[in-house]
């Protein structure tokens, strides 16, 4: 029996298709021929190029050279394309040493089925097998391509950003940008103006986390065990008025809000006033907007939990309760001992997200206050600013991309190390194929 | 026993009033005579269609605009997103092939990133290419975003689905993609009902991306439109802004309706059995 597999994959390796040649499959070694054709133009001409840009950013400004005895305008480099451009093509590369792994692969098991006296197949029949046998991969192609295009690049590259000079006033294309290493970590927490920005909006984002999330759990923990009393009537009608927070979209509730909450025209403190009290600047004074926003808060969040908890109480065992009764039980030692167990139990996966989540509630905050009031000794942030709000007017306002850039880094480690342990316990994760 | 449910009665109904009322009051609002925020009583005393009419007729907003902006936005969307989540969630949830662990975790990370972290550099990336303003921006990204948070749920619903009834299929020969079109999809209708109707509210809703990618007011969609009256310093609108937020919230309420018995099964599987 002849050998073929070492000659098959050493041609592969020497060049792409030429293995495939060897075992007589003369279309498929074209196509694998044609891509490293490609890739090798590609990488000459292009890649060191691009390779270069990624690791100095442009090296010419743009500026007035002299060429012979006038001046000229000339365009200079743009950091951020050449970023970019160096990204996709570090992708493009992967894309190229994966494929090359899967032709050497491919010529190899030919050969050894050719050694076994398997005929190679024709053009024909391995497209369709490979169709059928990496259909999972064909699927994937478009949802994964978009993925990694639109969400895993960005995340990639704004990571990057935090390591430059990226920030106003020193934008492109007039200017260059440059790695500056941990500088800008380092800044965030030396600069005394930064620091102090950074551990004040930092505090109050955890304080607000823990108080929004322990405030809306607690009402709806209450409200949906009220309900849920022997003896209450009208149920369905308390439960569908307690939901409609829940249906109205926040943005117009919070919006309305902040029209309601008005310091000057808002009709509460129009009422206030008939009552013979003074108006209370909702959220125009730091303290008070705080508890504002904790309190719009409430009214949003309860009802999720009140449906939620509503749902498990209906599965607690009745004659739990009948037990406790037939003992004597008081209700309140009844609700301590069985219920409250039972309901946070159950809940506490969804109270760690809803903290989570809260952490980084733009909407209440940004569409609320806009981050507002102002706090004097701070940079770019208001009195009730979270991390991600701040980041977002940095961002968009201010062009200081760079420490916002920092900023996602920082919440993003903060939230991933909470939800890592969550998420990992959750069924559709864990246990997949203990079902049918 | 009786004072106790008394004590219960009077919080159920404090809380109710005090939900129904900032729905109440917006609503009278977008009623009432006048542009202002001001109102003497909360039932106005003279009830006025005017502001719807003049969502429809207005000059100086482009209310209609905004509408089918919106409606064209969310409905792409709904349509990309539906389609990416289901031909991926489909081929991580029966297929077990290289790379699919690392991809479920991959996705579970992705999940974990506020989107505040891909903001920063989309706003770059879209600034730099000339691609701000642009609603096929949006779409792309509310769509490609979609499969990522969508995928578990998506995934959780095909776990439930017997592995015989594909089996079946491919014993009488069918191949993969026959099995997937004619078997997979009719029996996916929920699920896919239930992610785009999540994927059109969402984009139906969303003010953060919107508002960082649209930036003139022919492009703006409803959110965005809607908080740039509110913001204005010197806003007199107020009444219209009423009336522009009773409809932006309408579509969304029939929704609900709709959503609530998947929302509620959802949300309540999703608890307890954690």
């Amino acid at each position: 029996m002849a050998k073929h597999t070492p000659q098959a994959t050493l041609l592969s390796v020497l060049f792409m298709g030429l293995g495939q040649w060897y075992n007589r499959q003369f279309v498929k070694g074209l196509l694998f021929a044609l891509i490293e054709i490609a890739g090798i133009y590609w990488i000459v001409t292009r890649l060191a190029k691009s390779v270069r840009g990624l690791i100095t950013l442009g090296e010419t400004p743009r500026g007035m050279v002299k060429i012979g005895k006038e001046f000229k305008m000339v365009e200079g480099d743009h950091s951020i394309f050449l970023m970019v451009e160096g990204l996709i093509s570090l992708i493009f590369v992967l894309l190229l040493l994966f494929l090359y792994f899967i032709c050497i692969r491919d010529a190899r098991l030919t050969a050894l089925n050719r050694e076994k006296g398997i005929k190679p197949h024709s053009f024909g029949v391995s497209w369709s097998n490979m169709a059928n046998r990496n259909f999972p991969y064909l699927i994937l192609a478009i949802p994964i391509t978009a993925a990694v295009l639109l969400t895993v690049m960005p995340i990639v590259f704004t990571v990057l950003v935090a390591f430059t000079d990226f920030a106003a006033p020193n934008l492109p294309p007039a200017k260059l940008v440059h790695w500056i290493g941990f500088d800008t970590f380092k800044n965030l927490v030396n600069l005394g103006s930064w620091s102090k920005t950074l551990i004040g909006v930092a505090t109050w984002t955890v304080v607000w986390a823990i108080l929004a999330t322990l405030s809306t759990y607690m009402l709806g923990t209450i409200v949906a065990v009220l309900i849920q009393q022997k003896g209450i009537r009208l149920k369905t009608f308390w439960r569908t008025m307690l939901v409609i927070p829940f249906a109205v979209p926040n943005l117009v509730s919070l919006l309305v809000f902040r029209n309601l909450l008005n310091e000057e025209f808002g009709p509460i403190n129009q009422y206030l006033e008939l009552l013979g009290l003074g108006g209370i600047p909702w959220l125009n004074d730091p303290t008070w907007a705080r508890i504002t926003v904790v309190s719009v808060n409430l009214w949003l969040g309860f009802p999720l939990i009140m449906i939620l908890v509503s749902g498990i109480l209906t599965t607690i065992p009745k004659d739990l309760y009948e037990a406790a009764e037939v003992d004597g039980a008081s209700r309140f030692f009844t609700f301590r001992v069985i219920t409250l167990p039972l309901v946070l139990f159950s809940t506490a996966p969804i109270l760690i997200m809803q903290f989570a989540s809260n952490f980084n509630n733009f909407n209440v905050i940004f569409l609320l206050t806009n981050g507002n009031p102002v706090m004097p000794d701070y940079v770019y942030a208001g009195g009730t600013d979270l991390l991600v709000t701040w980041l977002y007017k940095l961002t968009l306002t201010n062009n200081q991309y760079n420490f916002a850039s920092v900023l996602s880094i920082l919440v993003f480690i903060f939230i991933a190390s909470i939800s890592i342990l969550n998420f990992r316990k959750t069924r559709s994760f864990k246990e997949e194929d203990l079902i049918q | 026993m009786k004072t106790r449910h008394f004590i219960t009665y009077i919080i159920l109904a404090l809380l109710t009033v005090s939900i129904v009322y900032p729905a109440l009051w917006i609503v009278m609002s977008s009623l009432k005579e006048g542009n202002s925020l001001y109102s003497e009583t909360l039932i106005p005393k003279k009830f006025t269609f005017d502001h719807y009419k003049e969502l429809f007729t207005s000059t100086r907003y482009q209310y209609v605009q905004w509408y089918l902006n919106t409606i064209k936005v969310a409905v792409l969307s709904a349509i990309l997103g539906t389609l990416m989540t289901l031909l991926g969630s489909y081929a991580m949830a029966r297929f077990r092939f290289v790379g699919r662990k690392f991809g479920l975790t991959g996705m579970l990370v992705l999940n974990m990133f506020p989107s505040f972290m891909s903001l920063v550099a989309i706003y770059i990336l879209m600034l730099q290419f000339n691609l701000l303003n642009s609603h096929w921006a949006l779409i792309l990204v509310y769509s490609s975003g979609a499969f990522i948070s969508n995928v578990f749920v998506a995934k959780g619903f095909y776990d439930t689905i017997p592995k015989s009834l594909e089996e079946a299929a491919r014993i009488d020969g069918a191949s993969n993609w026959k099995v997937f079109t004619n078997v997979m999809i009719p029996l996916s209708k929920p699920m896919l009902t239930y992610v785009s109707l999540v994927i059109f509210n969402g984009a139906w809703i969303d003010f953060i991306f919107a508002r960082l990618i649209l930036r003139t007011e022919d492009k703006s969609t409803l959110a965005v439109g809607l908080y740039n009256i509110v913001n204005q310093q010197t806003s007199t609108d107020f009444t219209f802004f009423a009336a522009g937020a009773v409809l932006l919230a309408i579509p969304v309420l029939i929704l609900f309706i709709w959503l609530q018995r998947f929302l509620v099964e959802g949300l309540t599987s999703g608890a307890s059995k954690g």
